[in-house]
């Protein structure tokens, strides 16, 4: 992986800054910034329509954005001359849909990418696959379509499938909102492993009390701006933006 | 009460629509016993009209001559290729050359490059709304009864210049059912291949088409029946397909008391090879529509 030169791993592994982004005459964004270091777990919160999922779409170049820069281990996202490629090598993305593809195994979603993206070798990346498929604990659903899965199962694939690119970070952008709260759990506990085995993670959530209790970083978005910031302990207790305390109201 | 009113007629229409595949299927039942009733009807009424037509007319009875004639109109003169052979023949070819050249045009209608889109979307839309005769005259006319290549004169037979004018509304509509298809998967699909680095080209062969095969193969099997059925167009320019050899067989007879019979056996051989596709098609539909 080359990364830049200038980049070291002290500094922000992602480094967003005054990114702006329009759909037609819509700006979503309206100049957000914020900073995220290695093995940090940063959560993003916010009313819905405030530009929450467009913020990690414009990480992942999912989207362009129109003013602005985005930088992943010292690389601008949005430089046209850029390999895709080699960002979404590093950043990986899970959606609240899970968007498995449903005419392939759990085993082979997984195996997808890193065989006919990476081009590594068939059988070590079934190996990886099969490791993956036991961390998210679903030892033995190898076999079985996403239409033969539960919502938690499938997501779990999903998370599987995009650690199976050996990303540095991960987006989830509200990826326990379709569940049922029975496999809200499920998720959570393999999200938080995550986190604890030191993966750079970024995620949008409703989940108030994982994110204060995982989270290294809070940021509460509202329509396209950062209102407000912090740690947990400090951001859940003593917000001091008035929007920021009626959405906590609100939502706690 | 116009909103409720008008939310009834919507979802009565919608179930109408559902249920049309249905109706397609119950439609032919009646056909299916008529068409049964007459071939049966047929050796029936000459066992008892034998006696009569033998001494009046004084020749082979209707059964007699369908028998006669029988081989002639499925396979063709002797040591010829023709009848009805030859019309699923040209079914088979028309529909190769449609469903090949249809995949084509139907991604081009989806390609990001707006004039290759814009010049597949025009293709299709020329073709979809062509008279089909009108194609098959066109096609005739314009190819030459032999080409030259390499030095050796090969020549185009008729019922190979007949398959391509038959293929070209195939083609377009295959590259509907293909645009239709590619556009009903929802584009979270995209999406996520692209997360997952996967280039445009690697999304639509690995991801998109291998989703959208299962909801093409019924409409495209419904286009094979519609083909199948058309194939006695070719007749008009001059190919000895089954209709064709139904005409020289009564003209040679001379005797309108074989017209019906005769125009019945062409009907029943069509209806026996197009009403199991019929069926096919819509356990089909029914299976992949449970399944996704
Ligand atoms: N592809 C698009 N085209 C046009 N408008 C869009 C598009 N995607 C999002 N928007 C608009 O941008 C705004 C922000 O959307 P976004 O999905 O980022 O919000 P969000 O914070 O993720 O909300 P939610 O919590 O509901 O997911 C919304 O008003 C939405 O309608
Ligand atoms: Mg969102």
């Amino acid at each position: 992986m080359q990364a830049n030169a200038a980049w070291t791993p002290d500094q922000p592994i992602v480094s967003v800054r005054d990114v702006h982004k329009s759909y037609g005459k819509v700006e979503v964004l309206k100049g957000v910034s914020l900073d995220v270091r290695k093995g940090e777990v940063v959560c993003i919160i916010g009313p819905s329509g405030s530009g929450k999922s467009t913020l990690l779409r414009c990480i992942n170049a999912l989207v362009g954005i129109d003013k602005g820069s985005i930088l992943v281990e010292g690389q601008e996202v949005h430089d046209p001359k850029l390999d895709k490629l080699e960002l979404r090598k590093k950043v990986s993305m899970v959606f609240q849909q899970y968007n498995l593809f449903p005419h392939k195994t759990a085993l082979e979603n997984v195996m997808m990418a890193p065989i006919l993206v990476l081009k590594r070798p068939k059988e070590e990346v079934e190996a990886q696959a099969r490791r993956l498929i036991k961390k998210v604990r679903l030892e033995g659903k190898e076999n079985s379509y996403p239409g033969e899965l539960s919502g938690g199962q499938q997501q779990r694939v999903a998370i599987a499938r995009s650690l199976a690119m050996t990303p540095d970070v991960m987006l989830f952008d509200e990826v326990t909102s379709a569940l049922d709260p029975e496999t809200v759990k499920e998720v959570l506990s393999t999200i938080r492993e995550l986190a604890d085995d030191g993966m750079t993670c970024i995620l949008v959530t409703h989940e108030m009390g994982f994110a204060r209790e995982v989270g290294d970083h809070i940021y509460f978005t509202e329509k396209g701006v950062i209102v407000e910031h912090g740690p947990p302990a400090t951001f859940f207790k003593e917000a001091r933006d008035p929007r920021t305390r009626e959405f906590l109201s609100q939502i706690l | 009460m116009t909103s409720l009113e008008a939310c009834v007629r919507e979802s009565k229409a919608r179930i109408s629509a559902a249920a049309s595949g249905e109706r397609f299927a119950s439609a032919f039942t009646p056909t299916a016993a008529f068409v049964i009733l007459v071939a049966c009807a047929i050796p029936i009424l000459t066992l008892e009209a034998r006696a009569q037509l033998q001494s009046t007319v004084g020749t082979q009875s209707v059964l007699q001559s369908l028998i006669k004639w029988f081989p002639l109109i499925l396979f063709g003169p002797p040591r010829e290729f023709g009848g009805f052979a030859l019309n699923i023949a040209v079914s088979f070819l028309a529909m190769a050359l449609g469903t090949a050249v249809g995949i084509v045009l139907g991604l081009g209608q989806i390609s990001i490059h707006r004039p290759l889109r814009n010049l597949a979307w025009a293709l299709t839309q020329f073709f979809r709304n062509a008279p089909w005769l009108v194609l098959l005259f066109f096609v005739m006319l314009l190819t030459p009864f032999q080409i030259r290549l390499f030095g050796f004169s090969i020549p185009l037979p008729g019922w190979l210049k007949a398959s391509v004018g038959l293929s070209l509304p195939i083609m377009a509509n295959m590259s509907e059912i293909v645009r239709g298809a590619v556009n009903s998967i929802p584009t979270a699909q995209w999406e996520s291949a692209e997360s997952l680095a996967f280039t445009r080209l690697q999304t639509l062969w690995r991801i998109i088409l291998p989703q959208c095969v299962r909801r093409m193969i019924p409409p495209w099997m419904n286009w094979y029946a519609i083909l199948t059925m058309a194939t006695p167009l070719i007749s008009i320019v001059g190919v000895n397909d089954a209709m064709t050899l139904t005409q020289d067989a009564l003209s040679a007879e001379q005797r309108t008391d074989l017209l019906m019979p005769m125009y019945s056996l062409l009907l029943a051989l069509f209806f026996l090879y197009c009403y199991p596709i019929a069926r096919w098609t819509l356990w089909l539909e029914r299976k992949y529509a449970v399944k996704i």
